[in-house]
C-alpha cells in the first residue's frame, strides 16, 4: 500500500521532537479526524536552521511530516513557503489516493509555522 | 530479515485446516459430479453434500433439512432478513436490529427500509450489549423480525440471544441471529436458544471462503432471493459448491471437538494477553465486556495514537491484527461499533483488535507483550498528544 520511501520515513522519522524556544510553531488538523501535526522552526537570517515535528496520525501523516522537515531544513522562508503537498507526496514516491488529501497536511503545518514566525518577528 | 509470523486476526478470516482441505480435495477430482445427476459421480457428490448438511445440523443441534447452504455469511444474512420480509403478504411492518451489527445485516435492513419497512436500530450500552428491556420496549404490534448478532465482530461482546428469542416470540416476531463470529467459539444449540434463523460462515472456522449456511427452523417460511433450479429446498438456486460444502461440514464437525480442546487453551492465552497489555501500558483500555465476550477476542484502545500506524509497526514485526480506526478503512470512517459504544472519534482511532486462533502459542503472546508496548511507546513519542496536562486525561 505504501511506497518504500513512505515506510522508511514512517519507521525512522527524521527531525522528530520539539524545539525549545522555537521561533515559529504551526499546528494543523485535529484528533477527531485522526491527524494532528505540529511543526517547530528555528530561524536565522530568514533561513530555517532547525525544524522538528510531532504528529498524531496514520502512517502517511507521520511520513509526510518527516519528509516536509527534510525538504524545509536549510531553506529560506520564501523557498520553504513554496513546498506543496504534491512536492511532499512526490518526494515520498507517491501516496495512496485515499491518503492524498486527508493525511497530507504537513506542508500546511510548515506554512502555519512560518506564518507564526512572521507574526511574532 | 525473515520474521516469525504471528497471525492474530482470526475474526477477519482463518486458514483452512489441513483436515478440512483433505476432506474437500476428492470433490474437485474423483467426486466432481453434479449432485443432481443420477450416475455415480453425481451420487458421490450428492452424498458429500448431504453428509456435510448432517454435520452442520449436528453441530447446531438442528435437523439436516433445516440447513440451507449459501455463499457465506453475507448471503445468509441477506436471505434470512430479506427472505423473511419477502415471505410476508406485503412489504410492510417493522424490523428491529442493533446499531453494532455487521454491515451484511445493517445493509440488508437498510434495503428493507427502502422497500417501505420500518427499521429500528437499537442502541447498546458501553460494553456493546443490547438491553433486554430496550428490545422489549422497541417491540411493536407489527414487528415481524428481530435480527441481533450472537457475538460482535469487533469487540466480541456476546448477547443474550435465548432471552431475545423469547421476547421476539412473545410479541409474534421471528428471531434471526448472525452467529458468524460465535460458531466454533462458544457452544450453540438452536433448539435451546429457540432461534428461528441463524447465519454462519465457513472461513471464520478454518473452512473455506465463499461458503456458509443459514439455519431455517422447520415451519419458518422465507422466500428465495436467487431464482433458478430448485436447489436447497428451492431457497437457494444454483449448482452446489460441493467442495466448499464438504469443507464447511468438516470444519463444523472439527469445531465441536476444538470447543473442548483448543478453545480453553486459546482463552488462557487471550486472558494473559489482556492482563499483560493493560498491566504494562498506561492509558490502555479493554473495549467490550470483561466476561461476556468471545474467548479469542482482545480489543484494546490506546490513547494519543492512531491504529493504522500501530498496524504498520506490528506488520513490520510479522504480527497481523486489525483496527477500527477511520484511517485504515476504505470509507475513512471510524468503526460504527466503536462509536455506538460511546467512544469519541479520537479514541476509536487508537483501537486495536487481536483475535487468537488455533495456531497461536505462549511464545506468540510473549512476542506480543514485548512488541505492543514498544510500538505504543514509540508512537506516543511521535505524537503531540498526551503531553503535560493532557497526560492526566
Ligand atoms: C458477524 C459477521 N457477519 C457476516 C460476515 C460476512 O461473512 P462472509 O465473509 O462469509 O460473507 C462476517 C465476516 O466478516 C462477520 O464477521
Amino acid at each position: 500500500m505504501y511506497s518504500e520511501k513512505v515506510m522508511d520515513h514512517f519507521m525512522n522519522p527524521r527531525n522528530l521532537g520539539e524545539l525549545e524556544n522555537a521561533d515559529g510553531v504551526g499546528e494543523v488538523g485535529n484528533p477527531t479526524c485522526g491527524d494532528l501535526m505540529k511543526i517547530f522552526i528555528k530561524v536565522e537570517n530568514d533561513k530555517i536552521i532547525d525544524i522538528k515535528f510531532q504528529t498524531f496520525g496514520c502512517g502517511a501523516a507521520i511520513a509526510t511530516s518527516s519528509m516536509v522537515t527534510e525538504l524545509a531544513k536549510g531553506k529560506s522562508l520564501d523557498e520553504a513557503l513554496e513546498i506543496t503537498r504534491d512536492d511532499v507526496a512526490t518526494n515520498l514516491e507517491g501516496l495512496p489516493p485515499l491518503k492524498m488529501h486527508c493525511s497530507n497536511l504537513a506542508s500546511d503545518a510548515l506554512r502555519a509555522a512560518i506564518e507564526d514566525y512572521r507574526k511574532r518577528h | 530479515m525473515s520474521v516469525k509470523k504471528v497471525y492474530v486476526d482470526h475474526s477477519a478470516t482463518s486458514p483452512v485446516d489441513p483436515l478440512v482441505l483433505e476432506a474437500m480435495l476428492p470433490y474437485f477430482s474423483d467426486r466432481f459430479g453434479n449432485p443432481s445427476a443420477l450416475y455415480s459421480q453425481g451420487r458421490d457428490a450428492h452424498e458429500g453434500v448431504e453428509v456435510a448438511r448432517a454435520k452442520v445440523a449436528d453441530a447446531l443441534g438442528a435437523e439436516a433439512d433445516e440447513i440451507i447452504f449459501t455463499s457465506g455469511g453475507t448471503e445468509s444474512d441477506n436471505l434470512g432478513i430479506i427472505g423473511t420480509a419477502l415471505a410476508r403478504e406485503q412489504m410492510k411492518g417493522h424490523v428491529i436490529t442493533s446499531s453494532i451489527e455487521h454491515l451484511a445485516v445493517l445493509n440488508s435492513c437498510k434495503h428493507l427500509e427502502e422497500c417501505g419497512i420500518d427499521v429500528t436500530y437499537l442502541p447498546v450500552n458501553e460494553y456493546g450489549e443490547v438491553g433486554l428491556d430496550v428490545l422489549q420496549d422497541a417491540m411493536r404490534d407489527d414487528t415481524f423480525l428481530v435480527s441481533i448478532g450472537y457475538a460482535n465482530q469487533e469487540i466480541g461482546t456476546i448477547q443474550k440471544i435465548g432471552e431475545m428469542a423469547e421476547i421476539a416470540h412473545d410479541n409474534g416476531a421471528l428471531l434471526h441471529t448472525d452467529a458468524v463470529q460465535a460458531v466454533g467459539k462458544v457452544p450453540i444449540n438452536v433448539k435451546d436458544l429457540d432461534v428461528d434463523l441463524l447465519t454462519l460462515s465457513g472461513h471464520k472456522i478454518y473452512g473455506p471462503k465463499g461458503i456458509g449456511a443459514l439455519y431455517v427452523k422447520k415451519g419458518v417460511s422465507i422466500e428465495p432471493m436467487q431464482h433458478g433450479g430448485g436447489h436447497e429446498r428451492r431457497l437457494r438456486a444454483g449448482t452446489e459448491n460441493v467442495p466448499g460444502i464438504v469443507g464447511l461440514g468438516r470444519a463444523m464437525e472439527l469445531g465441536q471437538e476444538w470447543l473442548e480442546t483448543d478453545i480453553p487453551r486459546i482463552k488462557g492465552l487471550r486472558d494473559r494477553l489482556i492482563s499483560g497489555i493493560l498491566g504494562s501500558i498506561e492509558n490502555s483500555y479493554l473495549n467490550g465486556h470483561p466476561d461476556r465476550r468471545l474467548p479469542h477476542n482482545a480489543h484494546f484502545r490506546f490513547s494519543f495514537i492512531e491504529g493504522e500506524a500501530i498496524l504498520l509497526n506490528l506488520d513490520y514485526y510479522g504480527i497481523s491484527a486489525s483496527t477500527g480506526s477511520a484511517c485504515s478503512s476504505r470509507s475513512l470512517k471510524a468503526s460504527h461499533v466503536l462509536l455506538a459504544i460511546g467512544l469519541k472519534h479520537e479514541d476509536a482511532h487508537g483501537s486495536l483488535r487481536f483475535t487468537l486462533g488455533r495456531s497461536n502459542t505462549e511464545e506468540d503472546i510473549d512476542w506480543l507483550l514485548v512488541k505492543v508496548p514498544e510500538i505504543v511507546a514509540k508512537l506516543r513519542e511521535i505524537s503531540p498528544l498526551g503531553r503535560g496536562a493532557d497526560k492526566e486525561r
